[in-house]
């Protein structure tokens, strides 16, 4: 084997190994989706987050536009105060409210923003007003129950 | 009591033989970093080793890494489509592959094909006397043959990985998608969708650098303090398999425990 061809099959080696790496984060992962773009905070507090984790997707309309970046506790208001990070292309309403939804019957959790009608946008730091807790099961089905029971006493 | 003070004897001297064995590696893996310009001012030889070391063990990590990511293709449709998401079959093969299998595997088949040879030549060399006649020519045989086996190792594993997890999910995709009947959209946008770059593709990346460090540095080592007989050499090439395989296992543990629990964690 002389050296050309070593050469040659070295660097036909490093050439697939990088087409390789390039296909891992192009087409594998979504390089595009992991844009280092401009994006915004935004800070909204819930009663209850379910299951909610850092990374959960943020979803307007069923479009991804942000990703949840923090998650702590809030030891004054004893709710859950959820950092946001949206997209710069994405703008929205002050008055855009939060829920945290799941997607599926035992899907991940996220949360989905329906955008308002006010006329000034949101800014960067800025936290929103109306939020919606996740569904806990427990609390739906102790409701159901308290319901029921009320129910049978009401028709006696 | 003599034969427990003889068991404890024997314990202590297993002990402190592997010790100073581990301290003998060590110094010798500084000695090597400090000496690995030449494998860098003369690229050449680094190059030369890449090819055995890299373009040689091509052809079993493109057909196990295929193989692979058929077989989980299968297995994983099995099982998703009993709760009606085998759309999630592309990022079942991606995430296993990017994250573990991909280091994993290619570096266990890294040690035994590439790794043994490391061994089995620097080993022979020693028995030869060509370590020795170079020395006596004021060679440095750890900067000449040593370093660029090393680099060379060290270069070729996360290229070897990243080559059998991108042929992994190809068979995935064919098995799943040309055979089975997945949708292709949602087995390629799923798999976009769960597969972060950084937390997968670059901790993969990551992984499979520590196990060409830990892998190359075994090699050279057991081949450079193999005994110089032809009995040692033997005995060096098994102990870089087994060694080898074993630090890749132990390695692939702490680096996942440190890496994806993080997240979860919070």
């Amino acid at each position: 084997m002389n050296r050309s061809m070593i050469d040659l099959w070295v660097g036909v080696f490093v050439a697939m190994g990088l087409i390789a790496l390039l296909f891992l984060s192009l087409k594998v992962g979504n390089l595009a989706s992991f844009s280092t773009a401009e994006s915004y905070q935004i800070q909204a507090n819930f009663a209850n987050i379910g299951g909610l984790k850092v990374r959960a997707p943020i979803k307007s309309a069923g479009v991804v536009v942000g990703r949840v970046t923090d998650v702590r506790f809030d030891n004054e208001s004893f709710e859950a105060v959820v950092t946001l990070n949206i997209d710069s292309r994405f703008q929205f309403p002050k008055d855009t409210a939060a829920k945290i939804l799941t997607s599926g019957l035992l899907g991940e959790q996220y949360i989905g923003l329906e955008a308002g009608g006010d006329p000034t946008m949101i800014k960067n730091g800025d936290r929103l007003k109306l939020t919606q807790s996740a569904v806990v099961l427990e609390n739906l089905i102790s409701q159901f129950m308290f319901n029921k029971a009320q129910e049978g006493k009401d028709s006696k | 009591m003599n034969a427990i003070r003889h068991t404890l004897t024997q314990l202590g001297n297993a002990v402190t033989r592997r010790l100073t064995r581990l301290g003998v590696a060590s110094r010798f893996f500084i000695y090597l970093l400090w000496h690995s310009g030449t494998a860098f001012q003369r690229f050449r030889l680094t190059i030369r080793e890449v090819y055995f070391a890299g373009v040689l063990s091509l052809i079993i990590i493109l057909v196990s890494g295929l193989f692979v990511g058929m077989v989980l293709g299968l297995q994983g449709y099995d099982t998703l489509q009993r709760y009606g998401s085998s759309e999630a079959l592309g990022v079942l093969v991606a995430l296993s592959l990017v994250r573990e299998l991909g280091p994993v595997v290619a570096g266990l088949l890294f040690a035994s094909r590439a790794g043994s040879a490391i061994t089995a030549e620097i080993g022979l060399m020693k028995a030869t006397e060509q370590i020795s006649a170079m020395e006596m020519m004021a060679v440095d045989p750890i900067a000449r043959v040593v370093a660029p086996r090393f680099w060379a190792g060290v270069i070729s594993m996360p290229l070897l990985a990243a080559l059998f997890s991108a042929m992994g999910i190809f068979g995935g995709y064919l098995v799943g998608v040309q055979l089975i009947g997945v949708d292709p959209g949602a087995f390629w946008s799923q798999m976009q969708a769960a597969v972060d770059i950084r937390q997968d593709v670059m901790n993969g990346v990551i992984k499979s650098v520590v196990f060409g460090i830990a892998v190359t540095w075994i090699a050279v080592f057991e081949g450079y303090d193999a005994p110089p007989t032809a009995e040692g050499v033997s005995g060096a090439t098994t102990r870089t398999v087994v060694t080898g395989s074993l630090a890749i296992l132990a390695l692939d543990f702490m680096l996942t425990a440190l890496m994806f629990t993080g997240g979860n964690a919070k």
